[in-house]
């Protein structure tokens, strides 16, 4: 099987400082990371790795840097890292990163499973993945929160629903997005680190995409949305109400029943 | 937006109409209102057709009914071709799903297939002056607010559930149902059954008592659920306990759980971390016990009580019971 897992580089985001008067994210302020949520992915994907004869092929769009969150990959498994870096990657919405991550997904080879995570941490949309399976015209299941049973020919799942949850069973090509659910992902170990440290990730620029896609539907070019201004949200006035002491349970019970919150 | 018309995909499970659809088609109605367009649905099912009335009685002006066994059950493959097929016909300005799990799996399908633009968990939607609409996100957690804007048309976006106001029930509204013609897929996706039924519906809840890693053992739940039970309410947690396998999923409140936004939300042994705040902020009132008094929660709580959750959660039931 070839397996293919998609993942993005992204700021730490429980470290990362916010410019709340500038509305911007201080990148430089904390380390990069991979996507904690695509670490679930590529966790799959190397456990798949137990059926013999297959191979995880890492890709990511991105700036350079990003080539350490592929290098992680590798180290968790990943036979190959493809890294889409070029300016015309740059400023993409999930229409355009779609298009990319499609094209580079073509030109990669045959595949059978894509994964991907349930959304990431700055982005947050959870589209990317259905948008890629549109792209390439296969079908795709979201929230999958447990792999069943993974054969050559077919793969058995559970994906999460309004009211509960629904068990699938889907043939190949398909594309799945997991959630947090659908393992632990372990770490590396030391010597799997080193490793990847010494292996090669293949950058890919625009051009080379150029066989499979329309290079004005890339990046910045390519997107259909745009920020148009970023605020912080308006602190909700709140009562602010501090209980101390001997009967404050009491006191914020006779509050709850004054704001009409307590039942009959 | 040339065209200003709204359609509105009304997801269902069983036959229910999801409560969302109902705040989208409020939230239709308004836009129709200034602009005088027209509010129409996209209901998609197997024996659905039943549901098009109240979506009339909500706000809708046609319902476009797709009703097959084919469609029975929700498989976005089959689903995306119909309503992208309906937008190409009826040539909407905007488009809006709910945020749910079905929603996101559908709408971003539905977008590349007619390359337009989408954007992800709206929490309000605003008719510009110039006639542009803003499409307004939480952005990194809930930090900032993005105000998003499309140039591709139509116009489509995901919505939060609770974020808008549901229209108003009428069922003397009169508007038109209208059966179209179903197209199928081949998929090899094949849907084999139902798994676990959610045990907790915190979304939907009006009271959350959410516990966090002040809690000291599993056992000690049911103290928290004695407290939601005498409020009306359901339990909720924050990651720590859900990771430690004390608590189901279901009942995660925060950014990678559930987004709640009850009449009362009462936190009990639970810092405030930017994670879970993004999945409980906009709640009605809010109430933290906590013993150490500098916690974040404390900052954007209505009501703050200092102090040892076990000794505050009993003194509140007794409390409670007068
Ligand atoms: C990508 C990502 C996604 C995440 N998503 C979520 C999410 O969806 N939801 C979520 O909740 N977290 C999420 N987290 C985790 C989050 O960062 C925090 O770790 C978590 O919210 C902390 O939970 P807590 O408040 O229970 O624990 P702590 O921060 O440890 O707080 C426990 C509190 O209990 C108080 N306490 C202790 N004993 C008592 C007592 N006897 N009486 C009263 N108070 C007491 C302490 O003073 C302390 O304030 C996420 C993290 C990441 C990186
Ligand atoms: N730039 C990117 N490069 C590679 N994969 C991505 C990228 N952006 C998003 N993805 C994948 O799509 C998923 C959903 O991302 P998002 O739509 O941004 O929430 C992620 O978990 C990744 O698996």
């Amino acid at each position: 099987m070839h397996i293919i897992v998609l993942v993005k580089q992204v700021p730490d985001i429980e470290k990362v400082q916010f410019l709340k008067d500038k509305g911007w994210v201080d990148r430089a302020s904390a380390d990069s990371e991979i996507n904690p949520f695509d670490l679930n992915a590529v966790e799959a994907a190397q456990q798949m790795k137990e059926i013999p004869g297959t191979t995880v092929t890492a890709i990511s769009m991105g700036p350079a840097s990003a080539e350490a969150v592929l290098k992680e990959a590798i180290a968790r498994d990943a036979d190959r890292g493809i890294l889409l870096t070029d300016e015309r990657f740059a400023g993409a919405d999930t229409l355009a990163t779609s298009c990319a991550l499609a094209a580079a997904i073509r030109k990669a080879g045959d595949f059978d499973l894509i994964l991907c995570g349930e959304k990431t941490v700055d982005g947050d949309t959870s589209q990317v993945g259905p948008s890629v399976a549109e792209r390439l015209g296969i079908p795709h299941l979201s929230f999958v929160s447990e792999i069943s049973a993974v054969a050559e020919d077919k793969i058995t799942m559970v994906a999460e629903t309004a009211s509960g949850s629904v068990i699938v069973e889907s043939g190949y090509p398909l594309l799945i997005t997991g959630t947090k659910d659908l393992n632990t992902p372990r770490l590396p170990t030391l010597k799997d680190k080193l490793r990847a440290r010494k292996a090669e990730v293949e950058k890919w620029s625009a051009a080379d995409l150029a066989d499979m896609a329309d290079l004005s539907k890339f990046g910045h070019e390519g997107s259909a949305t745009w920020v148009d201004s970023i605020s912080v949200p308006p602190e909700k006035k709140r009562k602010g109400e501090i209980l101390k002491g001997e009967d404050s349970a009491g006191k914020l019970v006779a509050a709850l029943d004054k704001d009409g919150l307590l039942k009959g | 937006m040339e065209n200003k018309d709204v359609l509105i995909y009304a997801e269902q499970e069983g036959g229910k109409v999801h409560p969302i659809c109902f705040e989208l088609l409020g939230k239709g109605r308004e836009l129709a209102e200034k602009t005088g367009a027209t509010v129409s649905c996209a209901l998609l099912g197997s024996g659905v057709s039943d549901a098009a009335q109240e979506l009339v009685a909500y706000g809708a002006d046609t319902v476009y009914v797709f009703d097959d066994d084919s469609l029975a059950v929700f498989d976005p493959l089959a689903y995306k071709l119909n309503v992208a097929r309906l937008v190409g016909e009826i040539a909407p300005g905007l488009v809006l799903f709910g945020a749910t799990f079905a929603g996101k799996a559908l709408a971003p399908r539905v977008a590349t297939a007619l390359e337009a633009g989408l954007t992800s968990n709206c929490i309000a939607l605003e008719l510009q002056d110039d006639g542009s609409l803003l499409q307004i996100r939480p952005a990194f957690t809930g930090t900032f607010l993005a105000s998003i804007k499309t140039k591709s048309s139509p116009i489509m976006a995901t919505v939060r559930y609770r974020a808008l106001e549901a229209g108003t029930r009428d069922d003397s509204r009169k508007g038109a149902i209208i059966e179209k013609d179903v197209q199928t897929v081949q998929t090899t996706v094949k849907v084999l059954g139902k798994g676990a039924a959610k045990k907790a519906s915190i979304a939907g809840a009006d009271v959350v008592v959410c516990v966090g890693r002040g809690l000291k053992k599993a056992e000690d739940f049911a103290l928290v659920q004695e407290l939601a039970d005498a409020l009306g309410g359901v339990v909720g947690a924050t990651r720590p306990l859900v990771d430690d396998g004390w608590i189901s999923k279901d009942h995660q409140v925060g950014f990678s759980g559930t987004l709640v936004k009850p009449k009362l939300y009462v936190g009990c042994g639970v810092s405030g971390s930017p994670q879970h705040l993004a999945g409980m902020r906009d709640s009605g009132t809010i109430v933290a016990i906590n013993s150490d008094p500098s916690v974040s929660l404390f900052r954007i709580a209505d009501y703050s009580v200092v102090g040892d959750m076990y000794e505050v959660i009993p003194q509140m039931l007794e409390a409670l019971k007068k």
